[in-house]
């Protein structure tokens, strides 16, 4: 069987090899926060297999990921210069290679669905030949590996290091962020084992009016909406609404229906995430790789489009809940 | 009362501008401190919570390959091709994309498409293309916003798609948390049918911003443009 977690010891493998370049990087100025950063990072994705198993103590990789914290929040972390082709060497390359560059690209996704879809139900021996549950990762991850082959054959490209330093400076472009949504779901945790979800139900049943449930709604919406935006994660705002307005006051008070209200509430909650600068993986990092000057570009194009379901939800809910 | 300073310690952060990594450090440390947890169960929810979202961050995995599809012209082939279709205008493609990755989004298909796989190589690339062909080389403030609907287009579609999924994260987080909590029984296949009317507003919604980009581009709208016209007005 192949496990997810033989991919994410690569995906550590990869950031160890990049944090290595990295550290030997001279046009980095702040190569040796740099390479320390994606270094532990690396070490973390791999020892966190012991941890999700329980047989390894969690305190040194919460140590390491505060180092993590320190090291991209106080600026020790930079970039170096892309290693890369010239424009026109591009589009000279372009021109000669033509549709067959698209070949390894669209392996990817092709790869992905094929796993997703077929060979999620093959078995071998008993056993499925893709952990189950982990279809579409280990589709990407195969997928990757695939086109790598697929690339570095057709392009006649005999080193491995030419896609490992071309992946490093996108990587590199990216920097902090990448790190941003494993911490916003730690937080998450922290949040509801602490209690921040009662306290907001205490706030909220004390200041809600009596039986409006039409006003109950838009508290339950637009606090999910609020919390997702501060919180970056739709996640980790719904234990907290749904303990103080949803499950109390909409389901059990008003007798809506429990699916209906969840569900759209948790949309109402991806609004949020659409507007969020802390939801980094949807929002900044995106800004990042497509090399935006304004890395709130993807939030401005999504303001309205976020606001306007908002308000769907909130009629949706409003009208077909209750 | 206490725990909620964590809350504020986020939004402050936020206002101010802080490294958002360091505002959430801070703000789970506090919170788990004010909270009652001792600073060995707060380091061990930092290291459980990363251990346990390693998902979200593997699409790095897809780096090297495209980082070496892009040397070698990739992104320009791309726009080369999309000039090729004569109708196929920016918006249109667009509108496209949001279509088809919250199909392949709605049957669980999360990772066929996504920034780092799609949308850098692929698809902005195609949107820049689409608009060169109609308008001529792009200034940067519309390459900028084209660009921007680009990813705006894949966050809308996955979003909005993935509920309608039985097994996705978020539907099995609802299922989770309140079959636990309410000692109640929530079918995951109800959730996904009342996920179905949002999915029709945002591909309406978006769609139509999408093919409204079209107009902004001929206008030469691009946000900076439309500013300078009011800047004139006021200045008459």
């Amino acid at each position: 069987m192949i496990k997810a977690e033989w991919f994410y010891w690569l995906v550590g493998g990869i950031f160890l090899v990049m944090a290595a370049q990295m550290l030997t990087d001279r046009s980095n100025p702040k190569r040796l926060g740099t390479a320390a950063f994606w270094g532990l990072l690396g070490l973390g994705f791999v020892y966190s297999t012991w941890v999700v198993d329980k047989s390894a103590p969690p305190e040194p990789l919460g140590v390491a990921v505060l180092v993590m914290v320190c090291l991209a929040g106080f600026g020790f972390t930079g970039r170096g210069e892309a290693r890369t082709t010239t424009p026109e060497q591009r589009a000279e390359s372009a021109r000669r290679l033509g549709g067959k560059l698209f070949v390894p690209a669209l392996a990817i996704p092709a790869v992905a669905l094929v796993c997703a879809v077929g060979v999620k139900k093959l078995s071998l021996g008993g056993e499925p030949v893709l952990q189950k549950g982990s279809e579409t990762i280990l589709g990407l991850g195969i997928g990757s590996l695939v086109a790598l082959a697929v690339g570095m054959v057709m392009l006649r490209e005999r080193r491995i290091t030419v896609p490992v330093h071309a992946g490093r400076s996108m990587l590199e472009t990216m920097g902090w962020a990448m790190l941003l949504p494993q911490l916003l779901a730690t937080l998450g945790t922290i949040f509801s084992v602490a209690g921040v979800g009662d306290q907001v139900r205490r706030i909220t049943t004390a200041v809600l009016p009596d039986g409006s449930v039409l006003i109950a709604v838009v508290v339950y919406c637009a606090g999910m909406f609020l919390f997702t935006v501060i919180m970056g994660n739709g996640f980790a705002a719904f234990p907290v609404m749904t303990a103080a307005v949803g499950w109390p006051v909409l389901v059990e008070q008003a007798h809506g229906n429990a699916s209906a209200v969840l569900a759209i509430g948790m949309l109402a909650g991806f609004c949020g995430t659409l507007v969020t600068p802390m939801a980094a993986n949807y929002n900044v990092v995106p800004a990042a790789l497509l090399e935006l000057k304004d890395q709130y570009g993807p939030i401005k194009a999504q303001l309205p489009t976020a606001v306007a379901l908002l308000g769907c939800n909130i009629v949706i809910m409003a009208a077909f809940a209750f | 009362m206490l725990v909620l300073l964590g809350v504020l310690v986020v939004v402050i952060g936020f206002a101010t501008r802080r490294n958002p990594l360091l505002v959430v450090g801070v703000a789970g440390i506090a919170t788990g401190l004010l909270g009652g947890l001792s600073p060995q169960k707060v380091l061990a929810a930092f290291g459980t919570g990363f251990a346990s979202s390693r998902a979200v961050t593997i699409f790095v995995i897809t780096l090297p390959v495209i980082g070496l599809l892009e040397r070698y012209g990739l992104q320009e082939q791309a726009r080369r091709l999309i000039t090729r279709f004569a109708g196929l205008t920016t918006g249109r493609f667009l509108a496209l994309y949001l279509l088809l990755r919250q199909i392949t989004a709605a049957l669980g298909l999360l990772s066929v498409f996504g920034h780092a796989q799609t949308v850098r190589p692929l698809a902005a690339p195609m949107a820049e293309g689409a608009a060169e062909r109609r308008h001529g080389p792009l200034p940067d403030k519309a390459r900028e916003k084209v660009r921007s609907f680009a990813a705006s287009a894949d966050n809308v579609g996955l979003f909005f798609g993935e509920d309608v999924f039985l097994a996705v994260g978020s539907i099995l987080l609802i299922t989770g948390f309140v079959n636990t909590t309410y000692h109640t029984h929530l079918e995951p296949l109800q959730l996904a049918l009342w996920a179905i009317p949002t999915a029709l507003c945002a591909l309406t919604i978006h769609g139509w911003r999408l093919l409204r980009l079209d107009r902004a581009l001929a206008a030469g709208d691009t946000g900076a443009g439309a500013r300078e016209a009011l800047d004139r007005k006021a200045a008459k």
